[in-house]
């Protein structure tokens, strides 16, 4: 505690002025520039009166259609600082030899790539697929909504919460330094007694707890949901991985919280669990963390196996080849993903059985991801393949995502694991999977879907500039990370003494700043696209889609579908379309509707108060804002006015104002 | 053919480009590591079976299926064929089915705790040769070596006499770390209050990095040693050497060597307190503290056992740590 009255410590904890980083300049710059650009952007807001519309419209919106471009926008905005943070750890790895001791001190460089991996997985990865899940799920299933509108807006605004305690511990205090998995003994109060941990802690739990919410949530959609005729066996790939992947966040995501809050115990009140003393064990926090950290990889690839299979019939004019084996090849990998976590420590010596069991389990997964592959090129055998932005993506996927595959089999290999384990070889192989599978599915999946999110396609040049600047920059940045692994160089090093080493990482720097120019491609892309919106006006079905979202209006109604389809095939809308639908303009009910909410908002930013207040030991605005939490939670299960009826005139009105072919047949490429 | 030549087939293309460029873990000087690497090459290969002709496949298929191409046949129906299946299941299965046979052998054979029975490829282990002992901690931020047979000690420098096995027995003080020598074999993790093993050898003399390779704090940049492989008479002299030259770790020097500190210098010390190692391993390096494997011999037989605190004197004939409890392998 600081020194001085009493009454402060009890005020403001352990927090002081002195918390302030004041004398990082890299951080104040970085204030300097987030306090401009986020004060301009607010400023906008209150002068063009737009608060009332984002309030009502948007944050308090339980239509799963806004909690997904919301996820959507979430993880652009998160991505631009995890990648700020990967340019930072280029740029210092390129020019940190002999002498040059870099710009960043050990102390700031620990603290970027723990945060830069926690941010990219947690608030760019899983925001991502939460948004693409949210987004399309409930449309491809035929349902109006998920079966918990409110829950899914409290999830959304959970996982804001993680990102906000995140973002706060950039300019208030310091961060984690142990690593995106918070390793103890690093993560114990003896080696990290500031609050970094506590942020990166505080900030998992309240995001974790949003995406169990959101599996539960999706699973019962899933199950409870679908329109009438669509057996599990007709649900579109997409939906199945939703399933999957839901079921799989259900499983493990309590693993994660239960793990990190046997770390707070340790660190609150002195328990013992992961440190050396009184019979804890550090091996313990491994293996808990991976039972978790593994299936949760999946948890991301999933949903883009899932969007690569929508995306490759719908360009290849095709049916999915060999969809039974895309289902059971899915659910043997969710299955197997339980099984594999110990091939992240094969070195901790666990005896040559175990390695061994895991090692097979691990390879045993690539025999579905196989398939899936095989799966996706005879899809386009004999299909007519169109080349468009989504399906160059599915493409640079199916390359560079087959050569991460490869590589981590080589690190399955148990002996082999021995030599590369820790390397910069795995650092390669994990971006070559993550990037090549996750990345390239996000943009892949955000041209394919944008025009039914917003009846306008996304500019195809820019688009394809985007792309090869990834698909190129990719390569360059993490092709000499490749050979600097079988230099044996080992990852999270902030200093080189051996010279000999410095041009692949300024090579790789170079493949960093083409990845820059790929995202700015990106936000250029977006930008375009609305100044052109008119041009790139869409129908409801712009790309010859497959399945039921592509059977309402772009955007879709907030009800979805105004009579629940019927669904007798797998490719629904293809089948309907095939089959002479005509979608019926007279004849309306009235539909039943959940109403908006602020208590998501108010709960998450309770949340958000109770973390800070236990990061930084202010016990009164913790129990405090607990209660409240609590309080306010109970209040709203007695709000029984959360419903509302769309009349039938209402219904009427958006079923002949949205956007419906076949006004826009000249904008399918 | 031989593993030679299939190294340098697989290794042509990129071979032009990285001309110059060590990539120790591809041509080691140790036999377990080379070993290691062989089986990592070997995987490259059998995979290479699947992965090329798919690689191919995915540019042609496409290529050949484009839009524009109306001479391509059509098929817009075709969505299941058995033969093809069975092929996109069978075939990787295959692969998987050898690469799992050979990775069970060799995570077998390559064990780290396994005692070594060849120094090289068709050279078996003398019957008569003693390994060398080697026993290793890893302080924040350096490494320290214990050399029970000689009765030195070592801060970031290691030596090791080539063709001679070596048992290493691993610990940690406090963090959590790796001990990595590429050029010698795989990485073994190092953790407080256990003990792991490793086995290797040496087959060529020289001058080779070691580090830790399990992030481990602040400190963790620096923590580097050399390993020399040497001839015997070289390793003899080397160790007359720190025998002439070196301190005398005692339990003061340990406590304050073990205070966290980077880029630590060489240092030798001719005489090292006897079972310093053990009562680093059992957490019971200052006077007072009870020992670990004490607590759980108490733990396990109530009544029984009597108190060991450490007196920071050696203890003679105090009980070796054999107990299975440090023993990081559920075994």
């Amino acid at each position: 505690m600081p020194d001085r009255p009493a009454i402060w410590n009890f005020l403001l904890g352990r927090l002081s002025l002195s918390s302030l980083p004041l004398d990082n300049m890299i951080v104040v710059w970085t204030f300097v520039a987030v306090a401009l650009g986020g004060g301009a952007v607010l400023a906008a807001i209150t002068y063009h009166r737009k608060w009332g519309y984002l309030w009502n419209e948007w944050f308090t919106s339980v239509d799963h259609k806004r909690l997904g471009v919301m996820y959507m926008v979430l993880g652009t905005v998160m991505l631009l600082r995890g990648f700020a943070d990967a340019l930072m750890m280029r740029s210092q790895q390129a020019m940190a030899f002999g002498s040059n001791m870099g710009y960043l001190p050990p102390h700031h460089y620990d603290q970027i790539f723990t945060a830069h991996g926690a941010i990219m997985i947690f608030f760019v990865a899983m925001p991502y697929i939460a948004g693409f899940m949210n987004f399309v799920m409930p449309l491809q299933i035929g349902a109006r909504d998920v079966a918990f509108p409110f829950l899914n807006n409290f999830s959304f605004w959970l996982t804001v919460s993680g990102v906000v305690l995140f973002m706060t511990s950039l300019f208030i205090g310091d961060f984690s330094h142990a690593g995106w998995l918070g390793m103890p003994p690093v993560s114990e109060l003896r080696q990290s007694p500031g609050p970094g941990v506590d942020y990166y802690i505080w900030g998992l739990q309240l995001s974790g707890l949003g995406t169990l919410l959101t599996g539960i949530n999706f699973v019962v959609t899933v199950i409870k949901m679908r329109a009438p005729g669509m057996t599990l066996m007709k649900m579109p790939m997409f939906s199945w991985t939703t399933l999957c992947t839901s079921g799989l966040i259900v499983v493990t995501f309590p693993i994660l919280t239960a793990t990190l809050f046997l770390l707070s115990l340790d660190r609150y009140i002195g328990t013992h669990f992961f440190t050396i003393g009184a019979g804890g064990n550090v091996m313990m926090y491994v293996n808990l963390i991976w039972v978790w950290g593994h299936p949760e990889v999946y948890i991301l690839i999933l949903p883009m196996f899932g969007l690569y299979s929508e995306i490759v019939p719908t360009f290849s004019g095709k049916r999915l080849f060999g969809y039974s084996s895309m289902v059971y090849a899915t659910a043997s990998i969710m299955l197997l993903s339980y099984l594999v976590w110990l091939h992240h420590f094969f070195t901790m010596g666990s005896g040559a059985d175990v390695n061994s069991f895991f090692a097979l389990t691990t390879m045993m997964i690539s025999i579905p991801t196989g398939v899936k592959i095989f799966n996706w090129l005879f899809t386009m055998y004999r299909g007519r393949v169109r080349f468009t932005v989504p399906m160059l993506w599915t493409m640079g996927f199916l390359f560079t995502f087959t050569i991460g595959g490869m590589t981590g089999v080589m690190l399955a290999v148990a002996p082999a694991d021995f030599l590369l384990h820790n390397s910069l070889f795995l650092v390669a192989h994990f971006h070559n999977v993550i990037i090549g599978g996750v990345v390239f599915g996000v943009f892949a999946g955000i041209n394919y879907w944008f025009p039914k999110a917003f009846g306008f396609r996304l500019d195809e040049f820019w688009g394809k500039l985007s792309f090869w600047f990834w698909q190129v920059g990719f390569w360059v940045a993490f092709g000499p990370l490749y050979v600097l692994g079988l230099m044996g160089v080992t990852r999270r090093l902030s200093h080189f003494t051996d010279t000999s080493l410095q041009i692949w990482f300024i090579i790789a720097a170079c493949g960093g700043l083409l990845i820059l120019l790929g995202i700015l491609a990106f936000v250029m892309q977006i930008y375009v696209s609305i100044r052109r919106r008119d041009e790139l006006a869409v129908g409801n079905d712009p790309w010859g889609g497959r399945s039921l979202e592509w059977s309402t209006s772009s955007p879709p109604p907030p009800y979805n579908f105004a009579f629940i389809p019927l669904v007798h095939e797998r490719d629904a809308w293809t089948d309907m379309k095939k089959h002479g639908y005509q979608r019926p303009l007279e004849g309306f009910n009235a539909i039943h509707m959940p109403k908006n909410t602020g208590a998501g908002v108010v709960l998450a930013g309770l949340g958000t108060v109770f973390g800070f207040a236990m990061v930084w030991y202010i016990w009164w605005l913790a129990a405090l804002s607990f209660v409240a939490l609590i309080a306010v939670a109970i209040v709203h299960t007695f709000d029984y006015d959360r419903d509302t009826h769309l009349s039938a005139q209402q219904v009427g009105e958006f079923e002949h104002t949205g956007n419906w072919e076949p006004k826009a047949q000249g904008a399918t490429a | 053919m031989s593993a030679k030549r299939l190294r340098g087939l697989l290794l042509f293309p990129p071979a032009l480009m990285l001309g110059g460029c060590n990539l120790v873990l591809l041509h080691p000087a140790g036999d377990v590591a080379r070993q290691q690497s062989d089986l990592m090459i070997a995987s490259v290969i059998l995979m290479s079976l699947i992965i090329v002709p798919v690689l191919i496949a995915t540019g042609v298929i496409a290529w050949r299926y484009r839009a524009t191409n109306k001479d391509a046949e059509y098929d817009p129906e075709w969505d299941h064929s058995t033969q093809f299946e069975l092929v996109v299941w069978a075939a990787p299965l295959l692969i998987i089915v050898v690469l799992g046979a050979m990775t069970w052998i060799g995570t077998h054979q390559l064990d780290p705790y396994r005692s070594l029975t060849r120094i090289a490829a068709g050279r078996p282990v003398a019957a008569d040769i003693r390994p060398l002992e080697v026993e290793v901690v890893s302080l924040d931020w350096k490494w320290l070596f214990f050399y029970p047979q000689y009765g030195i000690a070592t801060v970031n420098e290691l030596a090791a006499p080539v063709d001679v096995p070596i048992h290493f027995k691993l610990t940690s003080t406090e963090t959590m770390n790796a001990f990595f020598v590429p050029s010698l074999a795989g990485m073994i993790y190092t953790m407080p209050g256990m003990q792991t093993v490793l086995n290797a050898v040496i087959n060529k003399p020289g001058d080779f990095d070691g580090f830790s390779s399990n992030y481990s704090g602040h400190g963790f940049t620096d923590m580097r040693f050399r390993f020399h492989g040497m001839s015997r008479q070289d390793f003899d002299r080397w160790v007359a050497g720190v025998r002439a030259n070196g301190g005398d770790l005692d339990t003061r020097a340990f406590d304050r060597l073990n205070r966290p500190s980077r880029a630590e210098p060489v240092r030798h010390y001719a005489h090292f307190e006897a079972d310093l190692y053990h009562r680093i391993l059992d957490q019971c390096v200052d006077p007072g503290q009870v020992c670990m494997d004490q607590t759980m011999a108490i733990d396990a037989n109530p009544g029984h056992a009597a108190h060991r605190h450490s007196t920071g004197d050696a203890m003679p004939g105090a009980p070796s740590t054999t107990s299975p409890a440090h023993d990081a392998a559920t075994r």
